[in-house]
């Protein structure tokens, strides 16, 4: 009896997930479909699901209107070249929030320190008037600006503790990205930055930088932190202690972070469509291309998606594992 | 081979003081144990001496040569964790050898000097397992031999045999033992096994609330505690501390009888108590006894005693063994 009432619970869960799966799989699927239709039997109602005469002539148009390989090698290029530069920059960021956290700081003693940066500002200026320094029409009057209001923003931002670092770095994703599009694209345009892959891929960078840096923080704090003291012991250097002992054993978390943050870059739109034009345009410029300024093409559209969507499917399908691993880190223990 | 003399020294996390400013200094050589309950400070102090903390205030030096801010990796200490802290993707031989790879030892040197470890401790045949594959006593043992490869100027345990069954901790406590003899090198262990340390020890560090208590050879310790606490760490069972009639009749406030310092009768004594519990080990007997006079009472005898629950026993403590504190819980004369 319970058996068998186990095997009919078996059999509606499976076929809910199917229905789930080929729920959320259908858009992909029906792309892939679509491009394999002619325009006309795009356009057909009722929609012809697989009855039509399938060709392969869109793939052809998108090879001979776009260039296909130069978009894949950018998209290539930029999503893993910028989580490589990333993960260099992350593993020490992770590292310092993981195992050297900022805790408390004394307030008073920073008061004390605020107080006495403010009077040194305050009385360079004095001075500086009083005596007629060139202090705002010079370089050398500008740099010394800049060390006396900038050595107590730099200590005020360095004496941050580490959960409001880590709260701040993820606010900034909370922030829509075209709230500093202006003044970075006037940025990029007057440093030669557009339309470049060093200028993209930088800014690919540093929107995934926060995501990689908390999803390496969060699985940096299960790795002991007796294992790094033992490696400290044992007379290795910060350097060798994060190469040979903290990377090989978070290797599981860093492939998932890489993957995630890879897949995020190749699917990053907004910017990519805004600061590239030919140059260093990735796969997501070249769906763009096919949409609305030369009318609706469904089939084309739909091609050129497949072409865009298909290595990273591929990529994602040999990783499933690790990325559900990933996505679910530390949710369930 | 090296001394180590600790000069003031202090540390508090924020507000919180642990140690509360130690000076002490431990002889080429020694055996010195540093025992007390959890939370009086002697992991930290340990980690202080490691370098694996920040002293607040105060001076650590190793061989005369102030260390104070010199890094873990620089001063020439060897460490064994609680939880080993062996490296997870290291195979035994590897981990072994990681010190060495770290100070750039050749090759040939470095597979000897694992050999010769590995000879040591027994290790020989699982040199190319991983940690996971081993038991808690080999795993004991790796990192002992982690630390030993190195030739450190001074070995540091903390509380290294805490994880393992009570067999294996005798046997490992012997194994540990002969090491010092073999190798005469300065250990310092942390427990707060008081038995661990009165069976290793050659001088054992008293600490309560971050503050030493007292220093000297463990039968100095159980003969001549200077104060109460002492008096009630050190010795097993736990001494019996009286106050009251008893203690006024010997112009003391306090007098402290260890439970085998007391002979019994069944017909006249000092304290007449009745039997609550009887242990019968064998090789002694314990008795824990409620008197009206004294209140609680526990009595070792040596060998079998025909005595059970109930029955009535008169307790007289023997008077050259009788420690007498004052009212401050210092001992007296």
């Amino acid at each position: 009896m319970s058996a068998r009432r186990k095997l009919s619970h078996r059999l509606t869960m499976t076929a809910l997930a199917w229905i789930v799966g080929l729920l959320i799989f259908f858009p992909i699927l029906w792309t892939v479909l679509t491009s394999f239709k002619s325009e006309l039997d795009a356009f057909a109602i009722p929609p012809k699901f697989l009855f039509f005469n399938w060709t392969l002539e869109n793939y052809g148009v998108v090879q001979e209107r776009s260039n296909y390989i130069g978009a894949a090698t950018n998209s290539i290029l930029l999503s893993i070249g910028a989580n490589l530069v990333g993960l260099v920059i992350a593993v020490p960021a992770a590292w310092s929030m993981a195992f050297a956290p900022t805790v408390a700081i004394d307030r008073r003693e920073t008061r004390v320190m605020y107080a006495f940066m403010a009077a040194g500002i305050a009385l360079t200026i004095l001075i500086a008037w009083l005596t007629s320094f060139p202090l705002f029409t010079s370089w050398w009057g500008y740099a010394l600006l800049a060390i006396i209001v900038g050595l107590p923003v730099i200590s005020w931002i360095l004496t941050r503790r580490t959960t409001d670092v880590l709260m701040w770095m993820l606010s900034t994703k909370m922030m829509p990205g075209v709230g500093v599009l202006v003044p970075i694209y006037l940025l990029y345009r007057d440093y030669h930055l557009i339309d470049t892959r060093l200028g993209v891929g930088f800014l690919l960078m540093m929107v995934n930088l926060p995501i990689i840096i908390w999803m390496l923080y969060t699985y940096f704090k299960e790795i002991p932190v007796d294992i790094l003291e033992a490696a400290r012991m044992d007379g290795a250097s910060l350097l060798n202690e994060i190469i040979h002992v903290l990377t090989p054993m978070a290797t599981p978390g860093i492939a998932s972070t890489m993957l995630l943050s890879v897949i995020l870059s190749w699917n990053e739109a907004f910017w990519t469509l805004r600061l590239t034009t030919t140059h260093a345009a990735p796969l997501t410029f070249l769906i763009a291309e096919y949409s609305s300024p030369e009318g609706l093409f469904w089939a084309k559209l739909s091609a050129a998606s497949t072409l865009a969507i298909a290595p990273i499917i591929i990529l994602g399908w040999f990783s499933q594992k690790q990325l559900v691993r990933g996505l679910t880190f530390g949710a369930v223990k | 081979m090296g001394s180590i003399e600790l000069k003031g020294v202090r540390k508090s996390f924020g507000a919180v003081n642990i140690i509360n400013g130690v000076d002490l200094r431990i002889e080429d050589g020694e055996f010195a144990v540093f025992v007390g309950p959890s939370g009086c400070g002697k992991s930290t102090l340990l980690r202080l001496i490691a370098g694996l903390e920040d002293l607040t205030s105060g001076a650590v030096e190793i061989n005369a040569l102030d260390v104070s801010d010199v890094g873990p990796a620089q001063r020439g200490l060897a460490m064994v964790f609680q939880s080993y802290a062996l490296y997870p993707h290291m195979s035994v031989r590897n981990n072994i050898a990681f010190a060495l790879k770290m100070a750039k030892q050749p090759p040939a040197v470095i597979e000897q000097k694992v050999q010769k470890a590995a000879g040591i401790l027994n290790l020989t045949d699982y040199l190319d397992r991983k940690p996971r594959q081993l038991s808690g006593g080999q795993r004991q043992r790796v990192a002992i031999g982690r630390a030993i490869v190195r030739e450190p100027k001074a070995f540091l345990f903390d509380e290294p045999l805490s994880n393992l069954d009570a067999a294996l901790r005798v046997q490992m406590r012997v194994e540990i033992g002969e090491l010092h003899n073999a190798l005469k090198t300065t250990m310092i262990y942390v427990t707060h096994d008081q038995v661990e340390a009165m069976t290793m020890a050659n001088k054992i560090v008293v600490l309560d609330k971050g503050s030493v208590m007292q220093v000297g050879s463990p039968l100095e310790l159980y003969n001549r505690p200077n104060g109460l606490f002492v008096a009630g760490f050190i010795g097993s069972p736990k001494m019996n501390l009286i106050r009251g009639e008893a203690a006024d009749k010997r112009g003391a406030a306090t007098i402290g009888v260890r439970p085998e310092h007391a002979d019994i009768s069944a017909t006249a004594g000092e304290w007449r108590a009745t039997v609550k519990v009887a242990e019968h080990l064998g090789s002694d007997t314990f008795l824990h006894a409620e008197s009206d006079v004294v209140g609680p009472l526990t009595i070792r005898l040596a060998g079998e005693a025909p005595i059970a629950p109930g029955d009535t026993i008169f307790v007289t403590p023997r008077q050259a063994h009788v420690h007498r504190f004052d009212q401050d819980g210092r001992r007296m004369a």
